[in-house]
């Protein structure tokens, strides 16, 4: 039997309205018992501090004071590279990187080499990933056979092996007709379709957000009529079949009054929004930084003005971080031949405090519900709760932490990060899956 | 070589956009004095004499090579031009590892042409030598540019108050960006003129006026700087036509006639006759294209004077044989 006790935190947990100072008793894997004097009760012999040392069963304590002990993050948008490029992440390193940024589970987008489109390769990330024992690792199988945009995938076998959603993320799903048909057959199993909103022959060359930074930087541009037509396709479709579909890393203002418009007709849509989205505009690529490169594009100020709305007003359901971890070398070329994509995993919920908690614009429960609770909802995961008996999956972070982002010391093999040097604030102290600790913090 | 730093236009020439009207100015009349040695017999002198120049072309060019090539060759410099075919860039090589390769050599200057924007920036980031942008993609073309500003400037004595339109593929052209900025720092009213799918969408936020006739554009205008329509333009489904962008936007003889007296007309090559423009007007008494050739070489040579260190107060010596840039 093993036991930890988290005492003294502040316990948010948005799917039980609960906000307070307390503590959780975890035994078994499971949340056992929330309240007052656990530790004292369960644990007499020992220390009231942090007690690493386990002997002979007697409980672990954690002390949280003065920290926020939460249902654990789960990121429904990643890549993780494995199989294909495991020399820039693999299964192990990406797991271990979302739990070092607080993430309990992740969901790995299909789009790796060979795709996973099949129950076989479904199966090698559930296994990959138990054999990681960091985050959980949660596969999103393709919607088109090699991610090809012609032939469906074999929805059912993939959710038989453990996918929880499909899409072809990185590529939109160009044929109205494919997602159409995606949507329908997806609602058999009862999983969201997340599509990357891209408008293909818009889009095609661009390589930054249309404007006049784009304009003046000579840099093909990427307009937001790319995202928004393909958002408003998508959510007709819904409407017209029933399926939930998950709008992938919305960018811009115009997706989001569309969102509102369908969520208005109670059609099934959902979406998420990346942290850089929420927090840098096209001014960060600067002289050609590709380290502001990603797809879709880092918008204008007033695109970021309405998806913080979004995010608070519940527009938009999920925080999602996109990590796309690259290799030095990809991204150390001209901004127009470099990859798409940043990593996040080490930086979401620093630059989610530092961008949205800490001007006023959400609180610290709501965006526990978008980086927990609603992602699990959502996507039926286990976990986004501290009910007793649920899976004891728990984000342990400090909320007023100043820290400086040095890529160099990330988990991931990716160093590629807009936000290299910055000082953010909110860090996280212990990540805890299945009840156990599988990060903590350097102190 | 004088410090980096001590250089009055800084370390790299990488655009107009980042320059002040001070320092245009500067290249503009630091150029006076270098026309005079292209018309030499002996058309020499010492003043880079021991600098190494690259010019490194990763994109064809014929014009702007030629025109760096002997801008460095009248002042003494040493030059090595690399171009994309046979080189290690052919192999696979990466721009920063030519970069660093470059560095290793020990050279003093590299004039770069890249099909890539924001690759001559690159350059100039990862190597301590002066880096010259010699056309980016569809980002810059800061000499070009200055020798259009010399050659307007040639004619009109001053840059203030005159009225150029640009006309043509706006969008694509590294040619455009350069005028806009320069034109618009040194004072003159800019207007660009072309089919609205080849201007950018944000071009009304650029503080230029949008003319949609190419008549009007030419009754307004003092100067026109006409633009190469790229060919491929059409394949890519830009325009219908070659024969309808003549047209429509085409610089024609007849439309001339309802221009201004002493409109100027100027083209950066390489021409399309019968296209953009017509050979009458190409070959005409408005024409100045030959004129932005010749200054093209002496704005080159001021660029490469002032960026090698040189006293913008010696150039008059340098000319002479004093060797200003070995200070």
């Amino acid at each position: 039997m093993s036991t930890i006790i988290l005492t003294g935190g502040r316990v948010i947990d948005p799917s039980q309205n609960l906000d307070e100072i307390t503590d959780v008793a975890i035994v078994n894997g499971k949340i056992d018992a929330m309240g007052r004097g656990l530790s004292d009760a369960a644990a007499g012999r020992t220390t009231p501090t942090d007690s690493r040392r386990k002997t002979d069963g007697s409980p672990e304590t954690m002390d949280c004071s003065g920290l926020v002990v939460s249902p654990g993050f789960i990121d429904v948008h990643c890549h993780l590279r494995e199989p294909g490029r495991e020399d820039v992440e693999t299964i192990a390193t990406g797991a271990a990187a979302a739990a070092a940024g607080g993430f309990t589970a992740v969901c790995a987008m299909p789009n790796t080499d060979p795709v996973t489109d099949n129950q076989a390769a479904v199966g090698f990330v559930v296994r990959q990933a138990q054999r990681a024992g960091m985050a959980r690792v949660f596969p999103i199988g393709a919607v088109s056979v090699g991610q090809r945009g012609e032939v469906l995938a074999e929805f059912g076998e993939m959710i038989a092996a453990g996918a929880v959603a499909v899409s072809d993320d990185g590529k939109p799903v160009a044929s109205a007709h494919l997602m159409r048909t995606a949507l329908e057959y997806a609602r058999t199993f009862n999983v969201p379709v997340a599509d990357h909103c891209e408008e293909p022959t818009l889009a095609s060359g661009g390589v930054m957000n249309e404007g006049l930074i784009s304009m003046k930087l000579g840099l093909k541009g990427i307009p937001s009529e790319a995202e928004e037509i393909m958002a408003i396709r998508d959510i007709l479709l819904a409407r017209r079949t029933g399926g939930h579909i998950h709008l992938c890393h919305m960018s811009t203002r115009g997706s989001v009054e569309l969102i509102r418009w369908g969520k208005d007709r109670h059609i099934n849509v959902t979406a998420e929004v990346c942290p850089h989205h929420l927090s840098l505009t096209d001014e960060a690529v600067g002289s050609y930084d590709t380290h502001a490169k990603m797809n879709p594009p880092l918008r204008t100020g007033e695109d970021v003005a309405a998806l913080r709305d979004a995010v608070r007003d519940g527009t938009i359901d999920v925080i999602a971080t996109d990590h796309a971890p690259h290799h030095y070398d990809e991204k150390e070329r001209e901004f127009s031949d470099a990859p798409n994509g940043i990593v996040g995993f080490e930086t979401a919920l620093a630059v989610n405090i530092t961008w949205l908690v800490r001007p006023g614009i959400i609180d610290l429960p709501l965006l526990i519900e978008r980086m927990s609770c609603a992602p699990a909802r959502l996507f039926h995961l286990p976990g986004g709760t501290l009910r007793r008996g649920s899976p004891a999956d728990v984000t342990v972070f400090d909320p007023k932490a100043e820290w400086q982002v040095s890529s160099a010391k990330f988990k991931t093999k990716g160093r590629n990060t807009p936000y290299q040097g910055m000082t953010l604030t909110g860090r996280v102290h212990a990540t805890i899956v299945d009840g156990k600790v599988v990060h903590r913090a350097a102190s | 070589m004088s410090a980096a730093g001590a250089a009055p236009l800084g370390k790299d020439l990488l655009g107009i956009e980042p320059l002040s009207t001070e320092q245009i100015q500067l290249i503009l009349d630091t150029s006076e004095p270098f026309k005079e040695i292209s018309e030499r017999a002996i058309k020499k002198v010492p003043t880079l004499r021991g600098a190494t120049i690259v010019n490194l072309f990763f994109e064809s060019s014929t014009r702007t090579r030629i025109s760096f090539e002997f801008a460095e060759k009248r002042l003494s410099a040493d030059t090595v031009n690399v171009g994309q075919s046979g080189s290690s860039v052919a192999k696979g090589e990466t721009l920063v590892d030519t970069a660093r390769n470059l560095e290793a050599m020990r050279i003093d200057m590299v004039v770069i042409r890249h099909a890539a924007s924001g690759a001559a920036q690159f350059l100039a980031d990862r190597i301590e030598s002066n880096v010259i942008n010699a056309g980016d993609g569809t980002h810059e073309h800061p000499t070009q540019g200055l020798l259009d500003l010399l050659t307007l400037r040639d004619h009109f004595k001053t840059l203030e108050g005159i009225k150029v339109c640009i006309v043509g593929d706006v969008l694509h052209s590294r040619v455009a960006r350069s005028n806009i900025w320069g034109l618009r720092k040194m004072g003159a009213e800019v207007a660009v003129c072309g089919p609205r799918s080849l201007l950018p969408n944000a071009i009304d936020e650029f503080g230029v006026t949008v003319f949609d006739r190419v008549e009007a554009a030419i009754e307004w205008a003092d100067a026109l700087n006409v633009l190469r329509l790229q060919l491929e333009r059409m394949q890519l489904g830009y325009i219908p036509s070659l024969r309808e962008y003549n047209r429509v936007f085409g610089v024609t003889r007849e439309r001339l006639n309802r221009a201004k007296r002493d409109i100027l007309i100027l083209h950066p090559g390489p021409m399309n006759r019968g296209v953009e423009i017509d050979s009458d007007v190409a070959d005409g008494p408005f024409s100045v294209i030959l004129d932005q050739v010749t200054n093209g070489v002496a704005v080159r040579m001021a660029v490469l004077y002032l960026l090698s260190g040189g006293k913008p107060e010696l150039a008059e010596r340098a000319k002479a044989g004093g060797g200003g840039g070995s200070t």
